[in-house]
């Protein structure tokens, strides 16, 4: 068979599970989604935009990406809303007393959890949020899994009239497999109905509602018992059996291929009947699931003997090498995987990207004494590390501002001299920090405020906000003025200025003016993330390495481009021992910022095309 | 349990290394199997570590290799090598790009590259093929060619056809026009014969 035959013969696509729930959305007929972006979930809503017939929104922030997909629900049409997990700390609020009201058009809420912490704050077990707000669990294991469960819970919504959540782990949302779709389906919107005992949830309407959600419960469960998601695999031993769900499905499978397993597709509210009789059948019950001892504990509390935590770890992902030395100690056995060494190799912690317009500000930061500074999520994180070393805190989303006003009235005497900054970026701002500049001028904080407008999710990928004044699709839409919006927000006008991050002296002059300012000022910055096609690159630049005295301050930059070529120890005049450190620009990555150029006193930091004069002059 | 192949794939964020193995995994799907991919990188783009594992045969579960499985590695660089070479197996082929980056906590002195890696790395049990792809892109014309370089270097080591890779690779191109088609052609099979005559 030819290959192009082969591909013919093969309907199945190589997609990651992020793609599985785009492309199921669109089959399922969902009419409306919703998110903001964060990882590991921002692709789901970046697929879904490329689907022409369904509204897609970059909301500003999951309560509103949730409200959003609960209005399109309520008024009929399918809905899907995707987040991070920590996007559900943001979004529960919404999701507490949707639930009384319950969902009309299907109401999927994807929730990514970034089980290992590849690039979050914290690791949350978003399984929680089904027993909390009473709502159904999904576990998807793997990009079919996605797929079909995707499908399925548009159909289980609509049927029990209920949210239901979909609970993807970084191992199913980034990673590729096989996947077979099914047959698409068209749903129209449906009419809204008015309803106010269901839709407007005052004491009296929700206190009615209370008991249905509870009867709700009842029914869900009973469901469960014989949910198709919910397998027994029989397996050939009987020495060890697992429940398992999600991800975790997938290694214990590998590592025991022999054993009976039940596999929780609907692992909220779980078959505990099921459960029980597959117990009888086994020596020993393990659970395996990722993160917090749920099911553990519920089962437990049914008066099913397992074991669970106390061999399984608690954090981090589960593989293969994780659960296998467990199980096997769990057995009183040798462990089968042999121990693998580790090789010391330098650490190579993520970097800001070359000519990122928050190199400059972090500089300048690092540059600046006497200051506690509260950061915030985004990029601009990294400003924490090397070399600026220039963040004091970092709490969550938009806390940068109400945390420096907490640092500013909460400070002791021996702080009273320090100048408090909060730096927070475009997106994060329009997030969740423009309340905190409120609190800030409302109770008159002294802190003064960099507001790095990058106009993007720079973190993310760079993805469009209102800053960018584009909306998903690239398409032209409001553009805000931070300007105006601080000032209506009660920034004195005098106390905001807009600077160019990659002007070192200005933006130097501003810092240390503003600081010593006793009200609230605003530092905006202007230049786009280099990863946005807003970023235009400039002729690169290389050292004269005739003039570069070694003095390495243009390290301190921290641009990547720049690069240590030959280091050298030399003797002061004081006896002392100096390292110097000649430098060269990798101009093949140099995007002709100049903002090196500002940190190089002998002005050995030149365009490239001098240097290549130079080489034809050693040449002749 | 059926005979699966754990490709590792290992470089630093920006290089392609995702690209490269999702080459790989297109070339195993083209050839019939079941394929599982995924990567292993805190935000990638910006100059971090980057791993990712391929997997095919009749059915993969797990993405995960477990360490000390790979049977083949893939290196876009030598520390990078160096710091995934106890993930294979005894025997496995590791290919190493020798064509070196360090990140600027090295460059600036807070760390040190590893002296000789390729050195440390023939110190394991594997079969080390050690070549500057690096260069061979930059001579190519392009240091983006790197890619298709290492991926042709591999082809002769992989139970799949080299031209089933090579189909995948190319197929990236269709729309690029027939020069770029053409460079990464060169690419491959430039990798492809450095990877017969290493020069270790
Ligand atoms: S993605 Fe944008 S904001 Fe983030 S480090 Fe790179 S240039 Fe800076
Ligand atoms: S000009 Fe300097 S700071 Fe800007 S990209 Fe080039 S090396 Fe980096």
């Amino acid at each position: 068979m030819s290959v192009a035959q082969q591909v013919q013969s093969n309907p199945a696509i190589f997609i990651s599970g992020n793609e599985a729930v785009a492309l199921a959305a669109r089959d399922a007929g969902c009419r409306v989604a919703s998110a903001y972006p964060g990882t590991p979930s921002t692709e789901i809503l970046e697929f879904i935009a490329a689907y022409p017939d369904l509204y897609t929104e970059w909301s500003i922030n999951e309560k509103v990406s949730l409200e959003v997909a609960i209005g399109a629900s309520l008024a009929g049409s399918r809905a899907l809303c995707a987040m991070k997990h920590v996007g559900m700390n943001v979004a529960s609020d919404a999701l507490m007393t949707q639930t009384l009201i319950g969902a009309v058009g299907g109401l999927v809420i994807a929730i990514a959890d970034d089980v290992g912490l590849s690039s979050s704050q914290n690791e949350q077990d978003s399984r929680y949020w089904g027993r909390f707000a009473h709502l159904p669990v999904l576990e998807p294991s793997d990009s079919q899994d996605a797929y079909d469960m995707t499908r399925f819970a548009f159909g289980l919504s609509e049927q029990y009239a209920v949210p239901v959540i979909l609970r993807l782990t970084t191992r199913i949302c980034h990673v590729k497999g096989l996947v077979t779709l099914s047959i698409p389906q068209v749903k129209e919107g449906r009419k809204f109905t008015k309803d106010p005992s269901r839709l407007v949830m005052v004491p009296g309407n929700a206190r009615q509602r209370i008991p249905l959600m509870l009867e709700r419960d009842k029914t869900l469960a009973t469901f469960s018992e014989s949910c198709s998601l919910n397998v027994i695999e029989q397996g050939s031993t009987r020495q060890v059996g697992f429940i398992t769900s999600g991800a975790a499905y997938c290694h214990v499978r590998e590592a025991f291929p022999d054993a009976p397993l039940i596999k929780l597709g609907m692992s909220h509210p779980a078959p505990i009947e099921m459960i029980r009789e597959f117990a009888d059948s086994v020596e020993k019950l393990v659970v395996i699931e990722e993160v917090e001892p749920l099911l553990e504990t519920e089962l437990k509390a049914a008066g099913i003997q397992l074991h669970g935590k106390e061999a399984i770890p608690r954090m981090g992902e589960l593989t293969p090498a994780v659960i296998t030395p467990a199980v096997a100690r769990l057995l009183g056995k040798e462990n089968t995987i042999a121990a693998v060494g580790v090789t010391e190799v330098f650490p190579r912690p993520p970097t800001m990207c070359v000519a990122c317009p928050h190199l400059g500000i972090y500089y300048c930061l690092s540059h600046v004494k006497n200051t506690i500074i509260a950061g915030d999520i985004g990029c601009y994180t990294l400003g924490a590390g090397h070399p600026w070393n220039a963040l004091d805190t970092c709490i969550s989303m938009g806390a940068s501002l109400s945390v420096a006003q907490g640092i500013d009235k909460g400070r002791s005497e021996e702080d009273a001299n320090k100048n408090v900054l909060a730096v927070i970026g475009d997106s994060t701002f329009l997030h969740m920090g423009m309340q905190g500049l409120l609190d800030i001028t409302y109770n008159k904080g002294n802190v003064t405020i960099l507001l790095l407008d990058n106009r993007a999710v720079g973190m993310t990928g760079g993805q469009n906000a209102p800053s960018s004044g584009l909306n998903i699709h690239g398409d032209a839409t409001v553009k805000i003025d931070f300007r105006k919006l601080c000032e209506a927000l009660g920034v004195r006008s005098e106390r905001i200025h807009e600077v160019n991050p990659y002007e070192l002296p200005t933006l130097f002059k501003a810092l240390r003016d503003e600081v010593k300012v006793k009200e609230p000022s605003v530092i905006i910055t202007n230049q786009p993330c280099v990863l946005t096609e807003r970023y235009a690159k400039q002729p690169p630049l290389t050292v004269d390495t005739d003039k570069c005295t070694g003095c390495s301050n243009c390290l301190d930059v921290g641009c990547p481009a720049i690069l240590v070529a030959r280091r050298e120890t030399v003797i002061k005049p004081n006896g002392k021992e100096k390292v110097l450190s000649f430098v060269n620009i990798d101009s093949a990555a140099c995007t002709g910022c100049n903002l090196c150029i500002n940190t190089c006193a002998p002005d050995a930091i030149v365009p490239v095309i001098s240097t290549a004069r130079i080489d034809t002059v050693e040449l002749k | 349990m059926e005979q699966i192949t754990n490709i590792l794939v290992v470089g630093i964020g920006g290089q392609g290394v995702m690209t490269a193995a999702d080459i790989i995994s297109q070339a195993a799907i083209l050839d019939g199997y079941d394929v599982k991919k995924t990567e292993v990188a805190g935000m990638a783009q910006r100059g971090g570590v980057v791993t990712s594992h391929v997997r095919f045969g009749n059915k993969v579960l797990s993405p995960s290799i477990t360490p000390g499985h790979a049977d083949l590695m893939l290196a876009f660089e030598p520390a990078e090598a160096l710091r995934w070479v106890t993930h294979v197996r005894n025997g496995a082929t590791v290919m190493v790009n020798s064509y070196p980056q360090a990140p600027p906590v090295v460059s600036v002195g807070l760390f040190d590259y590893p002296e000789n890696p390729e050195q440390q790395l023939a110190d394991h049990p594997i079969n080390l093929v050690n070549f500057d792809a690096g260069n061979i892109a930059i001579h190519l014309g392009d240091r983006r060619l790197v890619n298709s370089v290492m991926l042709g270097a591999i082809a002769a080591h992989l139970t799949l056809s080299s031209e089933v890779l090579k189909t995948a690779l190319l197929s990236r191109f269709k729309n690029k026009g027939a020069e770029m088609l053409a460079l990464n052609d060169a690419a491959f099979e430039a990798g492809k014969h450095a990877s017969l005559t290493p020069t270790q």
